[in-house]
């Protein structure tokens, strides 16, 4: 049976992040990488791209065999762990093998969420979250004339623009009354369905899929409000899950994703969980939460790696903040932070800019913006830290961007 | 992997000027736009900060990036962007917590410095000192990549600069040296040998404390009878150079024999069990100097044992820091070629974990501190020239600073901070002065050029 010191299971980013971290402590410990995907490293984020035909599949690939072997790791592809068990401290892998572990990372990612709509078991539908899904999309789009895409989170736009790039019909349904409802308020929301509606792209808000059934060559699909769309390819973005099926019986506890404390330890001896899977805690009120985004991966990935491999300079995680860039049609979206914690300081809204701040106190909890310039890491630490913006408020709501670079560089240069 | 050069900003030089921003806009851009600047500098009340990508050695950026269109570059470590591959997600510009890389409208895409490809033109272009190309991690690689001269295994003290200094120094200064190790930490650590083996890859020998700098005279004069041109280079404690062994170092300065004779200060004799030198600061703790119901440390100043040298006419004296590596082997180096002509002289400051009371890994801060607060001042001297200055002395460190990160100066009471404080102006006064000719140096006065 093989043995390692440390098992990673996933190989996106949570998993890589927590790899350098292992890596920049100890230099030869036995590290061994699996993935149930038969293919190098890659991550979702890039897959609309990979759709779209702007990314080559063979060239997104974030590290090669070389730089596994240059870092002394074994990577086994195309195996997915398909039970652990933890007091003997094995995982059993679907090609039979059995994995001997000193320590373990599951960063198991997230897979698309199917909602309970009748009928749609029994059709021919697509989903994005892995490089096979998007090769697939990327080869029916030459036939796509009419699109559906369910859900307006990240996923279903990116895919939409996509898709209405390529030349399709694109009707997108969303049960919200707006476009990333998670991560933008109405005005914000606005400037991008109008966007999306002078390129020809449908948006029905507030619509909620009832049937989907087969009719003839394309899809049929249903909403609640009586009107029926027909696709030749249907996309279903409804949100994703954690992938935890293989935790079964494993005494990992598990609540909408694996419960982690602030070092990620899951409530098992010897096994940490970062990424999508984990369930840590939000930075606004402690509660653990899902925050599945790719830099809040990288983030608790490093934290997880740190603490495997017993790095002193590790850091509480200091809790989950929601944040994106959203770039649509060559225009750019940022949020960083919550919208609801504390009051809105400043906003302004027309047709091509939009710019919101959001303080409690004199604390920074949220900027969002839509073509206007500010750096978004900065913003991040700037809410991590609970910075006092208190003698720099007036010029902070005023420009943002440089104010926060003048504290970024003398707090933290 | 290796340490790579950096650009660094010194904020307290910088006027806002903005000639970097139009420097590097034009260079990118064709046009001198301040915006598309990959450098940016904000006004920040009355003074100034940056923005800038820090080519960090651990880049969130990179691990942010879905599409592997940012990397660092193994061999000059600056990140590098492929716009074949970027996506235009803007995700890096999320992991960045310095404004290092952002979205450019012009470019529709994030732009990042690339260092110019090792030129950078925002350091041309800034004629205030505010920008400076750092690019001591090439001679660090450099010069890690000469011989060793030293055995390994030397029985330093943990974190110890001295065995620091001699690797380096013998590393510069290359295997074409016979070395002249006095009773001190560097024979102590055990590089004059055991058992008739030298801990050193080239000839070493033991002289008394007293006749270090004669020893190495008539070494150095028996080779250029034989016709052999070799470098001659004592390496001394401070307790060897300026007490009992100072009445042969002196003959030998003033006769201008061809050596160079480097004395590593670390403020007393610290193998011995750290008595006081006539190096040891005023107010230090030393097991002679005892600190108690009466004693209060050292009660007499430091002799400055470099301008002593200065005043004897050597072909070159210079004070060196290993916290300005550049620095010391750009002084080595003038160093040897002058004891080609004449007698050389260099000064190392070198702070001592054990001796000193600081922890171990703080010994490369405590050298820098010293230096920044004009406790240790850099500068070389010859004949010609006179004295210059090497490293700035504007707006230093407190010296309370660094008096505070050393644990034999923990008792000290106001007035003596107050003293040390006051010779320390003093001393930078007097040494400006030499370096603007206020003070003509000796040899300058016996030269009749003051
Ligand atoms: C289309 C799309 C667009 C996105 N856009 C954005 C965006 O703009 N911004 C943003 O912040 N986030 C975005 N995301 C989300 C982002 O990609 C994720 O947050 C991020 O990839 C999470 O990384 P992870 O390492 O936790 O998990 P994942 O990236 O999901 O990786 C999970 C890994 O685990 C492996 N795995 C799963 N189960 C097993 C098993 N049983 N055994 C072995 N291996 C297993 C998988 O093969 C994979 O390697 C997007 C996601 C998608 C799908």
């Amino acid at each position: 049976m093989q043995e390692t010191q440390y098992l990673i299971v996933g190989a996106s980013h949570a998993a890589l992040s927590a790899l350098q971290a292992i890596r920049m402590q100890d230099a030869e410990g036995s590290v061994t990488v699996v993935t149930r995907d038969d293919a190098l490293p890659y991550s979702p984020t890039v897959l609309p791209y990979v759709v779209s035909g702007r990314s080559a599949p063979e060239r997104v690939a974030l590290k090669d065999g070389a730089w596994f072997e240059k870092n002394k790791v074994g990577f086994i592809r195309g195996a997915a762990v398909t039970a652990v068990d933890a007091t003997a401290k094995r995982a059993k892998l679907s090609s039979g093998e059995e994995i001997a572990y000193g320590k373990l990372l599951l960063a198991t990612g997230a897979a698309p969420l199917l909602p309970p709509i009748p009928g749609l078991k029994d059709v021919k539908f697509h989903v994005l979250r892995t490089l096979d899904d998007a090769v697939g999309l990327h080869a029916a789009l030459p036939q796509t004339k009419q699109a559906v895409v369910l859900g307006a989170g990240l996923v279903g736009m990116h895919a939409a623009e996509n898709l209405a790039k390529a030349g399709a019909q694109v009707t997108v349904v969303e049960m919200q009354p707006r476009v990333l409802a998670g991560y933008f308020d109405a005005e914000a929301s606005a400037i991008i369905e109008a966007a999306f509606a002078a390129k020809g792209v449908k948006l029905m808000l507030g619509a909620k899929v009832s049937r989907c059934n087969t009719a003839g060559k394309t899809v049929r699909v249903t909403t609640d409000g009586g009107a029926t769309l027909d696709a030749d390819l249907l996309l279903v973005a409804a949100g994703v899950a954690p992938v935890t099926d293989y935790l079964a019986g494993s005494g990992v506890d598990i609540d909408r994703g694996i419960l982690v404390d602030d070092s990620m330890r899951t409530s098992v001896d010897g096994i940490w969980a970062a990424g999508d899977v984990a369930q840590a805690k939000g930075f606004y009120d402690g509660a653990k939460t899902l925050n599945g985004i790719l830099p809040e991966a990288v983030e608790q990935g490093k934290i997880a790696g740190m603490a495997m491999a017993g790095d002193p300079t590790v850091k509480p995680y200091p809790g989950g903040v929601p944040l994106n860039t959203y770039t649509f049609f060559g225009q750019q979206a940022v949020s960083v932070g919550s919208q609801n914690e504390g009051e809105v300081v400043r906003k302004e809204a027309d047709a091509k800019r939009y710019l919101k701040i959001v303080m409690q106190g004199n604390c920074l909890t949220g900027i969002f913006g839509i073509n206007v310039a500010f750096d978004p890491g900065v913003m991040w630490e700037i809410i991590l830290r609970r910075i006092d913006l208190g003698s720099v408020r007036e010029a902070f709501i005023a420009d943002p961007q440089k104010t926060a670079r003048g504290i970024m560089s003398r707090t933290w240069r | 992997m290796g340490a790579f050069n950096t650009i660094s900003f010194l904020p307290e030089h910088c006027d806002g000027c903005n000639a970097c921003m139009t420097a590097c806009a034009t260079a990118k851009t064709g046009a001198p736009d301040v915006i598309n600047s990959r450098i940016q500098i904000v006004a920040d009340g009355g003074s100034f900060e940056l923005a800038m990508c820090r080519q960090c050695g651990d880049p969130k950026c990179v691990a942010n990036c879905p599409a592997a269109a940012l990397a660092k570059n193994d061999a000059d470590g600056v990140i590098d962007w492929d716009g074949t591959k970027c996506v235009n997600c803007l995700l890096c510009t999320v992991g960045c917590a310095y404004g290092g890389i952002v979205h450019n409208v012009a470019a529709g895409h994030v732009v990042k410095c690339d260092t110019c490809g090792g030129d950078p033109i925002c350091v041309k272009a800034c004629d205030r000192g505010a920008l400076k190309y750092l690019t001591t991690a090439n001679i660090y690689n450099e010069v890690g990549d000469l011989e060793d001269l030293f055995v390994p295994g030397l029985a330093g003290c943990q974190g110890c600069n001295t065995e620091l200094i001699m690797r380096h120094t013998m590393r510069r200064i290359g295997p074409d040296t016979v070395l002249a190790t006095p009773p001190g930490c560097i024979p102590g650590m055990g590089s004059v040998g055991y058992n008739g083996l030298t801990g050193t890859k080239v000839p070493v020998f033991h002289p008394l404390l007293t006749n270090t700098a004669s020893m190495l005279t008539g070494v150095k004069r028996h080779y250029k009878r034989q016709g052999r041109e070799v470098n001659a280079v004592a390496l001394a404690g401070d307790g060897g150079a300026s007490d009992v062994g100072f009445q042969s170092l002196s003959g030998a300065a003033e006769r201008g024999e061809q050596i160079l004779f480097i004395c590593v200060d670390n403020e007393g004799y610290m193998n011995t069990g750290m008595q006081r030198s006539s190096c040891t600061p005023f107010g230090a703790w030393t097991s002679t100097t005892p600190v108690g119901e009466r004693g209060t440390g050292k009660t007499q100043d430091a002799k400055n044992m470099p301008l002593l040298m200065v005043m004897h006419n050597c072909e070159y004296v210079a004070t060196a820091s290993t916290a300005f590596m550049e620095d010391l082997y750009d002084k080595l180096d003038k160093a040897i070629a002058a004891s080609k002509r004449g007698f050389a002289y260099l000064h190392i400051y070198s702070p001592c974990t054990t001796g000193w009371r600081f922890p171990s890994q703080e010994n490369i801060e405590v050298a820098r501190k010293a230096v920044e607060a004009n406790f240790v001042m850099l500068w070389e001297s010859n004949p010609r020239d006179g004295l210059q200055l090497t490293r700035g002395v504007e707006q230093p460190l407190s010296i309370a600073e660094y008096l505070k990160a050393l644990g034999k100066y923990r008792h000290l009471s106001e007035e003596q901070v107050g003293h040390i404080q006051a010779t320390v102006e003093k001393n930078v006064s007097f040494i400006k002065g030499l370096a603007e000719g206020r003070h003509p140096s000796m040899a300058q006065v016996m030269a009749g050029q003051a």
